[in-house]
């Protein structure tokens, strides 16, 4: 059960020593046997997936703030409502992450202190900006598509909790990536300076979507802990590919052009070459310098202290409440 | 209208002759709906805690689902071949027959949530009543939204109760901002030329009955929150005459800003 | 650092307490656990719930427990709970060969 109160430092099984623990915990994790929260885990899995967990978590409520600022612009009720909700569902998925997470031993307002004051990575395609409708529809195309092929062999991730809040979040993910692509097939279908904004966001958004996969394999830190520990089922740069496979033909579709030069398609290999990613702007917006960085913590932050006085009167309420009971009953 | 002698449905005579102000009317129970729904979506990514994002989000997609069949209704009715879009996104400031109240802007948490309690309530007393209306478009309309804005008020009254009986400083931020949004209630209830021809016609409940419905509501929530209701005071704002704030303007500038900019395009 | 985040590690803001979510689908149907969330009080964490869980028409009816009120058996104790269910076999209908002619049973 995913409760506050777990005793998650302790363990009441017979004495065995650490490095028994962890073959037994491997030998079940390589026998696809799910890990639960009250299970005995070694602390860097806890600590992987409370870091993984967490920025995922992060990444769903940072990524309300790009498309709901075009909310109130929305050019017909239909897509107003639509986005509202793709947006909703976008905080509801922050919070069953953070309930993943919270399984785990930490709290969510612990987690949510790191995001606020900087110490918490999330995705750093949220902080490139939404200057124009387009962008909405690319953000569901492209960035909506990268997350569900990183999302779909997360629901038979070793962790309980995880996995099935993941099932959960790929039910519900699909509409979102169909509603970014209907904007764009609109778009292409429509005006001269409809279909020129579709090219703009494309070219906007291409480049960052790659880069959501993460650092090429032969750099990337985590990975092999990952993996063996099924919390990472394949690599970066396989679900990369995959994407790029998947994704230019759509563009095809729609008429658009992807802005990779180098792009072309490989017969004997049967998949897209592609140009090179330039890590250095990768490195640059993970670390806090991209364009909108600051602006979406900033938002975040006055939320978050704008609020307080009613959290805190809600809380002062329930109190009350709880006296007043006590009273009657005594 | 007498929910044991519902009237019978009019003939196309009548039909015609009602229909400018039967538009008129449709289109203030509309703008309502996108005005509010408008304010409303404001808040999502910026609520004081994320299951508040959810349950404002909520209440907006209520709302923009309501004011897209009654404005799709008032285009049909007005029988020029406006779709929900060109009624919602091209007519001029004059033209939107909201009140005053729901263009206000959002102000904080607080101010947001009297705000909200005011219009449910009465979006309840209206919706109830319009079930039986002899339009039967809005009797559609209205027995579909009453279960959602039954909803909104529980959602709003519970909130409006946490603040005015939570800390000291939550109760005095929501009784000012009820001092301050309460002139703006007057013109619901002020029945105008529109509102008695449309009571007359079986179509429009009695501003008369929902006012008696709607104070028993406001003051029964009031109490449960530690709040003092208002004195009556003189006030000058009625929107649903098209006769607003100068928040509209640049509500509207946004919201229309796209179809303005790509006249005739579709999205 | 700005002012905003002084405010933000003033002390002792109380998180709002964790409660465990079940919802019945259908009529007829379990409820079954679906997740958590943070609520004042369990008024709240109804309406929470109903926002964070049946937005596609998910469910009829909505339990919340607060979290603290769950026990939960030890998985260290797991053997000894569920492993002596294991070799009591003759509890499952399927481990008795009833003959076709009898067919009722």
């Amino acid at each position: 059960m995913y409760t506050q109160a777990l005793d998650v430092h302790g363990d009441s099984g017979e004495p065995v020593d650490e490095s028994e623990r962890e073959r037994r915990f491997q030998a079940r994790v390589d026998r696809e046997e799910k890990v639960e929260p009250k299970d005995w885990m070694p602390a860097r899995y806890r600590a992987t997936l409370i870091r993984q967990i967490s920025q995922h978590a992060h990444s769903e409520i940072v990524g309300m703030l790009p498309e709901g600022n075009w909310i109130t612009r929305a050019p017909s009720l239909l897509r107003k409502s639509i986005l509202i909700a793709k947006v909703q569902d976008e905080g509801g998925h922050g919070a069953y992450l953070y309930s993943a997470a919270e399984t785990l031993g930490v709290s969510r307002d612990q987690l949510i202190e790191q995001l606020l004051c900087g110490k918490a990575k999330y995705s750093s395609i949220f902080n490139y900006p939404t200057p124009t409708w387009a962008d909405v529809g690319a953000i569901g195309w492209l960035v909506d598509g990268a997350a569900i092929m990183n999302q779909i062999p997360l629901c038979r991730c070793s962790y309980g909790p995880y996995a099935r809040a993941m099932v959960r979040i790929c039910r519900e993910e699909s509409f979102h990536q169909r509603q970014g692509f209907d904007i764009m097939m609109k778009l292409c279908a429509g005006t001269a300076e409809q279909k020129a904004m579709a090219q703009g966001a494309l070219d906007r958004w291409w480049w960052p979507a790659l880069m959501m996969f993460g650092p090429p394999d032969s750099a990337s830190t985590h990975s092999s802990d990952s993996q063996r520990w099924k919390i990472k089922r394949f690599s970066n740069d396989e679900l990369r590919q995959k994407f790029v496979d998947f994704t230019v033909p759509q563009a095809k579709f729609l008429g658009l052009t992807v802005p990779d030069p180098e792009l072309k398609w490989n017969e004997t290999l049967q998949r897209h070459e592609f140009g090179a990613i330039d890590w250095n702007e990768f490195e640059r917006v993970l670390k806090g310098n991209g364009p909108c960085n600051r602006e979406r913590l900033e938002a975040r932050r006055r939320a978050q202290s704008q609020g307080r006085w009613v959290r805190e009167a809600a809380m002062a309420h329930a109190d009350k409440q709880r006296r007043r009971a006590a009273s009657c009953a005594a | 209208m007498s929910a044991l002698h519902p009237a019978p449905a009019r003939d196309a005579a009548s039909a015609a002759d009602e229909a400018p102000a039967l538009y008129r009317y449709v289109l203030r129970l509309g703008d309502l709906a996108l005005v509010l729904g408008q304010r409303l979506s404001e808040w999502v990514g910026h609520a004081p805690a994320l299951e508040e994002d959810l349950g404002l989000a909520n209440i907006a997609l209520d709302l923009v689902g309501q004011a897209r069949l009654l404005l799709a209704y008032a285009g049909e009715i007005e029988g020029r071949g406006r779709g929900e879009d060109d009624i919602a996104f091209l007519r001029t400031h004059g033209e939107y027959l909201n009140p005053t109240l729901v263009e206000l802007p959002n102000g904080d948490f607080g101010e947001t949530i009297v705000r909200q309690v005011l219009i449910d309530a009465f979006q309840l007393a209206l919706y109830e009543r319009l079930a039986s209306s002899r339009d039967e478009r809005l009797a559609a309309i209205a027995e579909k939204a009453v279960k959602e804005t039954r909803y909104h008020l529980r959602y709003s009254s519970s909130w409006l109760v946490r603040l005015g009986d939570g800390t000291e400083d939550s109760h005095a931020r929501v009784q000012r901002a009820l001092e301050r949004l309460w002139p703006y209630t007057v013109e619901l209830f002020e029945a105008d030329a529109l509102d008695r021809d449309m009571a007359e016609r079986g179509i429009a409940p009695s501003l008369e009955d929902m006012r008696g419905a709607w104070n028993r509501h406001i003051d029964e929530v009031l109490a449960e929150a530690t709040l003092d209701r208002p004195a009556e005071r003189p006030y000058t704002w009625f929107g649903k005459r098209g006769e607003h704030s100068e928040h509209l303007g640049y509500l509207l500038a946004e919201m229309q800003y796209l179809q303005r900019a790509h006249p005739g395009a579709r999205w | 650092m700005s002012a905003e985040s002084n405010e933000r590690d003033a002390p002792g803001e109380r998180e709002w307490p964790l409660f465990e979510i079940f919802i019945r689908p259908r009529g007829g149907l379990d409820h079954k656990h679906v997740g958590s969330l943070h609520a004042c009080d369990a008024r709240m964490a109804i309406e929470h719930a109903r926002d964070l869980y049946t937005r596609r028409e998910e469910g009829v009816s909505i339990w919340a427990v607060p979290s603290a009120s769950i026990t939960a058996s030890d998985p260290a104790e797991a053997d000894a709970l569920f492993e002596p269910a294991r070799d009591k076999i003759y509890r499952h209908p399927t481990f008795y060969d009833i003959p076709p002619e009898v067919k009722t049973l």
